[in-house]
C-alpha cells in the first residue's frame, strides 16, 4: 500500500475507541413530541411559518430560511404543532423551538420512502442546487454550513475537485463509518450528483486508515462510477478538518482567511452526500440523521437513524441507560463537542454523536504554569503558536492576537490536549477568536 | 595669528548667525500652538486615565473640552465621572464657563441569582472569563441573562470598587465607584448599568434583567422579575416601564417611595440605604432579609471618611446604615 497520505502539519493521535463501530444502524422510534430548534445551521436562524395548531406531515416545511447562509426546516414527525416557544439546545441557551406533538407517521405524499436505488440523475445541475436548497441540506460533519451554498462557487471561481469527508477523526464516533458501510451506493449516486452540480469530473472520498472496511467497500464500488477515487489516509487527528482534508488528499494549501474553492476543491461530508442523494432522487428533506451514543460506560453503544427533534434523553434510553458514573453527556466527539446543560436538548442537524463520559475521564486536570515545552506548537496543524495566541487573549491582547493569525485556529483542541501543564488552551483561544471576530466585524462595518 | 582668531571668529559667528535666521523662519512658520489651558485643565482631573469620560485618558478630555469651549462656548455633554462636580466646577472656572452640575453616578449590579437563589445545575470548569462562558452557555444556575460570576467586572475596574462577595457569587460595588463605566463594557450579559447614586445613596432598582416569560425565569430564580406588572401599577410616577417580561425603574422619574418594593411578589426590586420600615405585621421583615446583601456593601466604608470626602451625607446618615445592618442580621 505504500506510505499513507496525510496532512503535512502537527496533528495527533488520541485513542480511538470506536466503541460501536461494529453496531450497524438502528431506527429509532419515533418519539411522542419533538422539539425543532429554529436556529439549526451556521448563519441565520430560520423563520417559523407554521404556528399553534397547525397539522403538519413528515417532510412539510415548517421554517424558511432567514437569509443567505441558512436553510430551510421540514417537520420530521406528522402530528400538530403545540407551541413554539424557546426550549434549551445544545448551545445551552434558550433559544426558538418548534413543538410538534406526534400522531401517526403520516409522509408528504412526493416523498419516495422505498429503498430501491436510482442510479440516474435526471435534474440539471441548477435544478439540483435548487432541490438541495429546498430540502434543507446542511454540511452534517457538525459545521452545519448550508451545502447549497457550497455548491454555488463565487464568479471567477471554479471547482476542479469534489473531496468527500469519509475521515471521521473525532476518537468515539462512528457515525460516517456505519453510513459508508450500510448506504455505499447510495453515496455513490450522490457523489455523483455533487459532482454534476459542480461540474467536476473528479472525486475523492479521504477515508482514516482505521476502516478498513469501508475502505475495501467503497474501493469496490467505486469501479463502477466514472472519476470517483478512494483515498486512505494516515490515521490523525484533525484529518477530517476541510483545510488539512485537502492538503492531506491534493496535497493544495487553503491561504489564510480564504475558503477551499480558492484551491479548487469543494469538501463534502459522507452524510451530506447521502442526504443530497435522498433529497435529488427521493425528493426526501433533511428530517433524520445517523447519531452515534456512545461511552466507555454505556452498556450499548449505538448507532441511531434519529429524526431530528428527538431529545438526547431518548437516545441515551436506547442505548441502556445513562451510566451512573457519568460526567459529561457531549453532543460531538471528545475533541470538538460541546458538553450538553440538559438532556432534553433535542437532537439537531449537526449532532453527530452523544458521547456520554465518566466522571474521572471528563474532569479537568489541575493547571500548572507553561514551561514553554512547545508541544502545542508542534501539534498544531494550521502552524500557529497557542501558548502564545492564549496568553496574549488571557491577558486581553487582542491586537497582538490578530496579528499572531488567530482568526487562522481551526479550534481543533489539538493544544489542549497535547498540553503536559493542562492549560485550557482553546478555552482562551475561543475567546481570543471571539474578540478579535467582533473586533474585525465593527472594523468593516466603519 | 590675529587673522586666523578673525577668521574663525567671524566664521562661527556667520554661521551661527544664518542658522539663527533659518531656525527662527522655520519655527515662526511650523509653530504648533497649544492652548495653555489645556494644560489647566488636564492639572485639574484625576489623572485617572480611566476612560470614564468617552476620551483615551484624561490629556484627550482636556484638549476637547477646551476644544468644546473655544468652538461652542460651553462644554455641555463633557463629564468626567471621576471628578464629578467639584472638579468639574474647576475646569468651569478655568474655561471661565459655567457648568451643570450633573448627578453623581454609580454602578449597579441587576443580577440577584446568588447561589441560593438560582441553585447550580451544571458545573462550569472552562477558563475563568464570562466573556468566555457567555459565548459557551447559559450558565450553572440556568438563567441565560443573569451573572456569569467569573469576575470580568471586578478585572475591568480601576478603582477597586467591585468585587466578588464569595458566598453569594455575585459582584458587589463598594463607595469607590467613580462610574467610569468599564465594568458596564466588560459585562457580557449587560448586567451592570450605571444609575444615580441617589440622596444619601438612596437607590431603588431592580435586580434582574431576565427577559424570559415569568414561568421561564421563576424556574430558574426563585428571584426573578416576572414581568406581573404590579409595580408599574402601584407606581404613581409612570417611572416604570415593562419590555419583554422586565420591570425598569427610571431613575430621573423615581421619587424613591418605594411603593414598587412592597408590592414585588418575587423581591425582585431592591431598595439600598433606606431607614428600615416600620415593622408592618406581614411584609416587613420579609423585606429586610432580601436587602440584606445589598446593605452589607456599607460596612466596608467607615463613616468618618465619608464625611472627610465632602459627602452631602450627614453623620446621622452612616449610623442609620448600622443600625439596618443590625437588623438584617438579626
Amino acid at each position: 500500500m505504500g506510505i499513507l497520505k496525510t496532512f503535512a502539519l502537527g496533528g495527533v493521535h488520541p485513542e480511538e475507541n470506536k466503541l460501536s463501530s461494529h453496531a450497524a444502524i438502528e431506527v429509532l422510534p419515533v418519539p411522542k413530541q419533538v422539539i425543532v430548534p429554529l436556529g439549526q445551521n451556521l448563519g441565520a436562524p430560520s423563520k417559523a411559518i407554521v404556528k399553534k395548531g397547525d397539522k403538519v406531515k413528515v417532510g412539510q416545511l415548517i421554517a424558511e430560511a432567514g437569509g443567505f447562509i441558512s436553510a430551510n426546516i421540514h417537520s420530521p414527525v406528522s402530528g400538530t404543532v403545540l407551541k413554539i416557544d424557546p426550549a434549551i439546545d445544545s448551545t445551552g441557551y434558550r433559544r426558538p423551538c418548534v413543538f410538534i406533538t406526534v400522531e401517526g407517521d403520516e409522509w408528504d405524499e412526493n416523498i419516495d420512502k422505498t429503498d430501491t436505488l436510482i442510479p440516474e440523475i435526471a435534474l440539471t445541475p441548477e435544478e439540483i442546487v435548487n432541490r438541495i436548497k429546498s430540502a434543507g441540506i446542511v454540511g452534517l460533519g457538525g459545521a452545519t454550513f448550508p451545502t447549497s451554498v457550497k455548491l454555488m462557487p463565487p464568479p471567477g471561481k471554479t471547482a476542479e475537485f469534489l473531496i468527500i469527508n469519509g475521515v471521521e477523526c473525532e476518537p468515539y464516533l462512528t457515525s460516517d463509518h456505519r453510513v459508508m458501510l450500510e448506504k455505499g451506493q447510495e453515496i455513490m449516486v450522490g457523489i455523483q450528483i455533487l459532482m454534476k452540480a459542480l461540474k467536476v469530473e473528479k472525486a475523492f472520498i479521504g477515508i482514516e486508515n482505521n476502516k478498513k472496511d469501508a475502505i475495501t467497500y467503497l474501493s469496490e464500488l467505486s469501479q463502477s462510477y466514472q472519476g470517483i477515487e478512494v483515498v486512505p489516509l494516515k490515521v490523525q487527528y484533525p484529518q477530517g478538518g476541510e483545510k488539512q482534508l485537502i492538503k492531506a488528499v491534493v496535497n493544495r494549501e487553503v491561504p489564510s482567511g480564504k475558503l477551499p474553492i480558492e484551491v479548487g476543491c469543494v469538501v463534502q461530508n459522507v452524510g451530506t452526500a447521502l442526504a443530497v442523494y435522498e433529497a435529488v432522487q427521493k425528493n426526501k428533506p433533511l428530517i433524520e440523521r445517523v447519531v452515534t451514543v456512545t461511552g466507555k460506560g454505556v452498556k450499548k453503544p449505538s448507532n441511531f437513524l434519529v429524526r431530528i427533534g428527538t431529545p438526547v434523553e431518548q437516545l441515551i434510553e436506547a442505548a441502556e441507560g445513562l451510566p451512573e458514573n457519568t460526567g459529561k453527556v457531549i453532543s460531538g466527539g471528545p475533541m470538538m463537542g460541546k458538553s450538553l446543560t440538559s438532556l432534553d436538548a433535542p437532537v439537531v442537524k449537526g449532532t453527530s454523536g452523544i458521547l456520554i463520559m465518566e466522571k474521572e475521564e471528563s474532569g479537568r486536570k489541575t493547571e500548572s504554569p507553561c514551561i514553554r515545552c512547545s508541544k502545542c506548537t508542534y501539534v498544531c496543524p494550521m502552524g500557529l503558536e497557542p501558548f502564545l495566541l492564549a496568553k496574549a487573549a488571557k491577558l486581553g491582547k487582542f491586537e497582538m492576537a490578530e496579528n499572531e493569525m488567530i482568526m487562522d485556529c481551526i479550534e481543533c483542541g489539538s493544544c489542549q490536549y497535547t498540553c503536559p501543564a493542562n492549560i485550557p488552551l482553546l478555552d482562551y483561544l475561543r475567546l481570543g477568536k471571539l474578540k478579535v471576530g467582533q473586533a474585525i466585524r465593527n472594523r468593516n462595518k466603519k | 595669528m590675529d587673522n586666523i582668531i578673525v577668521i574663525a571668529v567671524l566664521a562661527l559667528g556667520g554661521l551661527g548667525l544664518i542658522a539663527a535666521v533659518v531656525l527662527f523662519f522655520i519655527a515662526s512658520k511650523f509653530r504648533v500652538f497649544e492652548d495653555p489651558k489645556i494644560d489647566e485643565v488636564e492639572e485639574a482631573l484625576p489623572s485617572a486615565n480611566c476612560g470614564g469620560c468617552g476620551y483615551p485618558g484624561c490629556r484627550a478630555f482636556a484638549e476637547a473640552t477646551v476644544k468644546s469651549a473655544k468652538e461652542n462656548k460651553s462644554i455641555e455633554g463633557l463629564n468626567c465621572p471621576v471628578g464629578g462636580n467639584d472638579v468639574m466646577q474647576t475646569v468651569g472656572n478655568i474655561l471661565g464657563l459655567a457648568v451643570d452640575a450633573t448627578d453623581p453616578m454609580i454602578a449597579v449590579v441587576r443580577c440577584n441569582g446568588s447561589f441560593a437563589h438560582t441553585p447550580a445545575k451544571v458545573k462550569y470548569e472552562g477558563a475563568t472569563s464570562c466573556a468566555f462562558a457567555h459565548a459557551l452557555y447559559g450558565g450553572e444556575g440556568g438563567c441565560q441573562y443573569g451573572c456569569l460570576g467569573l469576575g470580568d467586572c471586578v478585572a475591568a475596574c480601576n478603582f477597586d470598587a467591585i468585587h466578588m462577595n464569595p458566598e453569594t457569587g455575585l459582584p458587589e460595588v463598594n463607595d469607590k465607584c467613580t462610574a467610569c463605566n468599564a465594568c458596564v463594557i466588560a459585562c457580557p450579559r449587560d448586567i451592570i448599568e450605571l444609575r444615580k447614586r441617589g440622596p444619601k445613596d438612596k437607590r431603588i432598582f431592580v435586580s434582574c434583567v431576565n427577559m424570559e416569560k415569568g414561568a421561564a425565569a421563576k424556574k430558574n430564580c426563585e428571584v426573578a422579575c416576572i414581568g406581573c406588572s404590579l409595580c408599574q401599577k402601584a407606581c404613581a410616577f409612570d417611572a416604570i416601564t415593562i419590555t419583554n417580561f422586565l420591570a425598569y425603574i427610571d431613575f430621573n422619574k423615581c421619587t424613591l417611595c418605594r411603593k414598587c418594593v412592597e408590592v414585588c411578589p418575587t423581591n425582585a426590586i431592591h431598595e439600598i440605604n433606606f431607614k428600615p420600615r416600620k415593622p408592618k405585621p406581614e411584609s416587613a421583615p420579609e423585606k429586610t432579609v432580601v436587602r440584606k446583601s445589598e446593605t452589607v456593601e456599607k460596612e466596608a466604608v467607615p463613616a468618618k471618611e465619608q464625611i472627610e470626602k465632602g459627602d452631602t451625607k450627614a453623620p446621622d446618615a452612616t449610623t442609620e446604615v448600622k443600625e439596618d445592618i443590625k437588623v438584617t442580621k438579626e
